[in-house]
């Protein structure tokens, strides 16, 4: 049946949001914003007594992950903006995330205490220490109950490998490894070691002056641990297999469409840069964004897509204004519904696309406060290319270029999305399943 | 010459109402995306809008590599588009910080001297400049190590600003209209007249940049041995 999508939640964040990430179990919903905070939202469980508030999202934790940093050799201000957040698989009762801005990573652990240790020996319910002579007999604290409380402490800063802005993260399978990707190069880190990491792409031309491309994203495979892909500014990707050698700059896999001359111009190579590439979780299939499209290719095809989805094709037109604008430029993430059958990317005036891959359908939503109430299922919204306006339609030129979708994920398991608008964070799902 | 911030703007304006002219052309509905051959204003007008998106993401701290690669590409498309015209840009003027290698500011530069470079390979074949640019055509005005300087030391690009041919003689003539308050950018080191390359300036200048390649290794070492430290805190806190 296809989903009806309705509001659950709106949060307003502090900041502008600039990446959101379910974890693998889908209970736990990060935020990164570009005050370089993250927020957590844990899933109620299910209670009898409260029906409707089964499946909501609220907030579990808050920290400041990354703060702002001068680089004196450079006199350069180094940003706090949270570039990515990715989750490790959950091993134990604590969770541990990545995060990233710019120049460097952190592992993070989140852990709840709802216990507390009273009756010490060497100090004083407040804290304080007592005089040891004072003591005169000997107690054994016991474990109280108090209010949960969820604690998150950082415990690896991997630091100093990027000369370039980091751009992705990507935990590997073996939940051992992760890669990070700068604009010219990958490193391959061990979650433990923070001193050192392997250079395994390396895209830095000799002579500076011949840089024509750089790495635009990087993903680990989500099965075969030796095996990730990285995408380019060109509108290629490349996969690589970490067996055939130390450094991976010869791919095993090369992408790329051919480019259709019809459409040919002086924007074609900015729009065919890929803004974000990821696996589905079969690991069969990969999908890449560029500016009006979103592809899915067989990784055992490398000559074209299997299938192009056109996200807001009326842009074409107005290329030189929104080159002009620097909209050309915006990165759009997409990402896969949990069992690969759909897809979901945004676009401005607050529209995300989702393509039903099954059906051959698309729908396309808004991320609004005003034009939905909690609970109703959300309208599907027309863009007007052209001729007479029907009612409900909006046209191009009415679109608002700075409510830009961004950022989107989608439930591991269920059909629950987060959509994050600017400051705004939306949760959407889908009331008939 | 120094020309007033003052007619700076007023270039800039023209720039927006002949950029606006652009977009009417290409909103047009009747004229398939690109396929035809943009009339010459608009190509021009884009040239135009890409060296000032230039000039903005190299003024920036740490310009934005994806953005810059991709402004210098489409610069390039578009000039390689144009049939020759007498319109020259301004050149852009490096930043002169010295710094270790593969420091942003070498990158930027060295995109800088990409955009330069070809930029200065095309107007070679403009008409009536084939003779006077002919020494900058190959990698780089004289006095500039080519060849010579070891490709790991990005920063080298620094030390021969390819803007040191604008200060030739032969050129400064067919630049004058040129706005180069560039030149009152806080960028532009004051110290350039010893960047100005000059044949009998050759020897000396790369004995005096084989110093600081010592130097640049020095403190190259200095950073992988000390990449351990702890950063002093920043200011204000």
């Amino acid at each position: 049946m296809q989903p009806l999508w309705s509001q659950q939640a709106v949060l307003r964040a502090a900041d502008i949001i600039s990446t959101v990430e379910f974890n693998h179990s889908g209970d736990l919903l990060a935020t990164g914003d570009k005050g370089g905070r993250v927020v957590i939202f844990q899933r109620e469980q299910e209670n009898k007594s409260r029906p409707h508030s089964r499946g909501e999202y609220n907030v579990y934790s808050t920290f400041q992950s990354h703060e702002p940093e001068f680089d004196y050799l450079k006199s350069l201000e180094i940003e706090e903006k949270i570039n990515k957040i990715r989750w490790l698989p959950q091993q134990n009762a604590a969770h541990f995330l990545l995060s990233t801005n710019d120049k460097t990573i952190k592992l993070w652990k989140i852990s709840e205490r709802d216990k507390r240790a009273e009756g010490y020996n060497l100090k004083d319910e407040d804290g304080r220490l007592r005089d040891p002579f004072r003591i005169t007999a000997l107690r054994v604290p016991i474990l109280k109950p108090m209010d949960l409380m969820v604690e998150a402490s950082p415990r690896r800063i991997f630091a100093n490998a990027h000369t370039y802005h980091i751009n992705s993260i990507s935990v590997n399978s073996d939940h051992e490894t992760y890669l990070s990707a700068d604009d010219l190069r990958i490193n391959l880190w061990h979650l433990e070691i923070t001193d050192r990491s392997f250079n395994i792409v390396d895209i830095k031309p000799a002579n500076m002056e011949e840089l024509t491309e750089v790495i635009t994203a990087a993903e680990f495979h989500p099965h075969q641990c030796n095996v990730f892909v990285y995408s380019s500014s060109k509108g290629t990707v490349r996969l690589c297999d970490m067996r055939s050698s130390a450094l991976c700059d010869r791919h095993s896999k090369f992408f790329e469409e051919p480019e259709d001359p019809s459409s040919r111009s002086f924007f074609s190579e900015i729009i065919s840069s890929i803004s974000d590439v990821k696996f589905s979780h079969s690991g069969r299939y990969m999908m890449t964004r560029d500016y009006l499209s979103v592809k899915v290719w067989d990784l055992n095809m490398e000559s074209r897509p299997v299938e192009t989805h056109q996200v807001h094709e009326y842009l074409r037109s107005k290329l030189c204004s929104l080159y002009e604008n620097d909209c050309i430029f915006d990165k759009f993430e997409c990402c896969w519904s949990g069992s690969d059958s759909a897809i979901m990317t945004g676009s401005y005036n607050n529209f995300f696309r989702m393509f039903d891959r099954n059906a051959r359908r698309d729908v396309t939503l808004e991320a609004s406060r005003e034009n939905s109430k909690p609970r109703a299922s959300l309208k599907p919204r027309k863009v007007c290319t052209g001729g007479k306006r029907k009612k409900d339609e909006i046209s191009v030129d009415s679109l608002d270029f700075n409510k830009k979708i961004l950022h989107t994920a989608w439930h591991p398991a269920e059909n629950i999305i987060a959509v994050a608008a600017t400051n705004n964070l939306y949760i959407f799902q889908d009331k008939v399943n | 010459m120094m020309l007033s911030k003052g007619l700076k703007r007023k270039r800039e304006e023209e720039r927006e109402k002949e950029t606006l002219a652009v977009d009417a052309w290409w909103l047009d509905p009747s004229l398939p995306a690109a396929a035809q051959a943009p009339p010459a204003a608009a190509s021009s007008s884009l040239f135009d809008l890409s060296v000032l998106k230039l000039h903005h993401s190299l003024r920036q701290g740490e310009p934005d590599l994806r953005h810059l690669v991709l402004v210098v590409n489409t610069l390039r498309r578009i000039q390689a588009s144009m049939a020759p015209a007498p319109t020259l840009p301004p050149v852009p003027s490096p930043p002169t910080a010295p710094c270790a290698a593969d420091s942003l500011l070498a990158s930027s530069d060295a995109a800088l001297s990409a955009s330069m470079a070809s930029l200065l390979e095309d107007l070679s074949h403009i008409e009536g400049l084939s003779q006077a640019p002919q020494p900058l055509v190959d990698e780089g005005p004289p006095g500039r190590p080519v060849g010579g300087s070891p490709p790991s030391l990005g920063a080298l690009d620094l030390l021969g600003p390819a803007t040191g041919c604008l200060l030739d003689d032969e050129l400064e003539g067919l630049f004058e209209d040129i706005d180069t308050s560039m030149y009152d950018s806080e960028l532009w080191a004051p110290a350039s007249e010893g960047l100005k390359p000059g044949p009998e300036d050759g020897p000396g200048k790369e004995e005096a940049l084989e110093l600081d390649e010592a130097e640049l290794d020095y403190l190259l070492d200095v950073l992988v041995g000390t990449q351990a430290l702890e950063r002093p805190p920043g200011p204000g806190r």
